[in-house]
């Protein structure tokens, strides 16, 4: 569904991306480890058209789409960014129906709403939560109006760029969950970058580790768990020792 | 050696002056393609006029009304040394349609919304509002810069009309209450000499004040760098580059419009 190949990216003098080559099939979960700095966050922007890559070739359905955003094909994507992004002049509500209440997919106000409070409530959200502003919410809920906002469209592919960052070990489980039933249940394609290893069991059909701007290795979460690839198995293990500290 | 670094610097700064430049102005060319090119969002209009228009009044009529004020009082003393003092209606009503009420104007709306508009957009960039934006098929171009720089382009003329006004009452106040002018003859002075071009002109200047506020505020909050301190080099960047354009463009305008 999703194709890399060839993908360099560079900021100044700095390489972020050396010609990453990946594949992601229809419904498929991918999770993407790596380090910080990687190039993963800039590897997802690059394939939603947010950055244009200085090389290489993105295919999304078989077609090119590199360095496109047409708002067609934006409108089959959904993302939950890092720090939740909400916007926070709006209420709760209105950042969830956000596409629903602008653009060829327009609602009348009244049903976005009444989407946004079914959305809220399958990511655990009471209708209580529609009109607060996403200062008055915490963390945790910030994430999950992220997330509700990011399938409000039902989308195709969904994008989740670190969903565990800043969270408590037990929130995390739960917005962990939360994305493996939604995948599952909307049967979406997810591309999930973490550190977070319970992430990667919890919502992985397939790993990929992003190293030096280059795809090191990938295989199923059984396959990481026993590999002998020294620079996956240190991070797996979060060892201080090995091939990723030397390098850096 | 010290000749040729000192050029090199001249020479790096001018071509980073020069490549601003060039980005200001690609900017402000999307920003006049996208005002005129569907969609539009007359939500967020609205709520800039609200922002940028009617929440700068109290500030540009206070900045107006001690102008005009202390504009009589100068002039009586200064119209004083020559027998002139009954110019001062008509001299306090020119002074602010043509000049301090665009310009005074145009510069507390500059220190309250350039800052406020590059604060706001440039904080929306560092927590990634702005390219949540996109991945939900929507133009930032359009929906953050457009409405600013058209409701500020539209309101800030309204403000100086209705400053012009405060200014001229605050000399006339200043007039009848300590200058002993008779109040009629102090606004038939005042009317008298004041032609409509005299309003129109300020008028005209006002709407390109708004415009270049709004846009200083929006480019260099849209350009800011990461982290708090991003944001708030880009808020003073804002407030500077609008506050001497306005007064380069004042110029400018003053030339083409009543230069002989």
């Amino acid at each position: 569904m999703i194709g890399l190949s060839g993908i360099e990216k560079a900021f100044g003098p700095k390489k972020v991306l050396r010609g990453v080559d990946l594949s992601v099939a229809r419904g498929e979960s991918l999770v993407i480890i790596g380090g910080s700095g990687t190039g993963k966050s800039v590897l997802l922007k690059c394939i939603l058209g947010l950055v244009r890559p200085d090389a290489g070739r993105i295919t999304f359905d078989g077609a090119d789409v590199t360095g496109r955003r047409s708002d067609a094909f934006l409108a089959q994507f959904g993302m939950l960014f890092q720090g939740a992004a909400l916007f926070d002049s709006m209420p709760v509500w209105q950042n969830v129906a956000f596409r629903l209440l602008r653009g060829p997919g327009r609602r009348p106000h009244a049903e976005a709403r009444e989407i946004a409070v079914e959305k809220l409530r399958r990511v655990g959200l009471g209708p209580e939560v529609a009109d607060l502003f996403p200062a008055e919410l915490s963390g945790g809920m910030q994430k999950r109006v992220g997330l509700a906002r990011a399938i409000a469209a039902e989308p195709r592919v969904i994008f989740f760029d670190e969903p565990t960052t800043g969270l408590d070990p037990i929130m995390a489980g739960v917005i962990n969950d939360l994305i493996r039933d939604l995948v599952t249940e909307m049967g979406a394609t997810a591309i999930t970058i973490t550190h977070d290893m319970s992430s990667v069991r919890a919502i992985a059909d397939r790993v990929a580790m992003l190293h030096d701007g280059k795809l090191r290795w990938e295989g199923s979460v059984a396959q990481m768990d026993s590999t002998d690839d020294p620079y996956v198995a240190q991070f797996i293990h979060g060892r201080a020792e090995g091939p990723i500290a030397a390098i850096r | 050696m010290i000749v040729t670094t000192a050029l090199a610097r001249l020479g790096a700064a001018t071509l980073g002056l020069l490549a601003a430049t060039g980005r200001l102005t690609r900017f402000a060319g999307a920003t006049l393609v996208h005002t005129v090119t569907p969609p539009f969002y007359p939500r967020e209009f609205l709520h800039a006029c609200m922002q940028i228009g009617w929440l700068s009044l109290p500030v540009v009529g206070l900045t107006a009304l001690f102008t005009g004020a202390a504009l009589a009082l100068q002039i009586y003393a200064g119209g004083a040394r020559f027998s002139a003092e009954s110019v001062v209606p008509s001299i306090v009503a020119i002074g602010m349609a043509r000049e301090l009420g665009p310009v005074l104007g145009g510069l507390m709306v500059a220190a309250r919304v350039a800052s406020s508009i590059a604060a706001e957009i440039g904080t929306m960039k560092v927590t990634e509002q702005i390219d949540a934006l996109v991945t939900l098929s929507t133009n930032p171009m359009k929906y953050l810069t457009v409405p600013r720089v058209l409701a500020a382009t539209l309101t800030v003329p309204l403000l100086v009309g209705i400053g012009d006004v405060i200014g001229i009452m605050g000399g006339w106040l200043v007039g009848v209450n300590r200058l002993d002018f008779n109040s009629a003859t102090y606004l038939k002075n005042t009317f008298d000499y004041l032609e409509p071009w005299d309003v129109g002109s300020g008028l005209v200047k006002g709407a390109a004040f708004g415009f270049i506020v709004a846009l200083m505020g929006a480019y260099h909050g849209m350009t800011s760098a990461r982290g708090a301190q991003g944001v708030g080099r880009a808020t003073k960047s804002a407030v500077v580059a609008a506050s001497v354009a306005i007064l380069a463009c004042n110029y400018i305008l003053t030339e083409v419009f009543f230069s002989a």
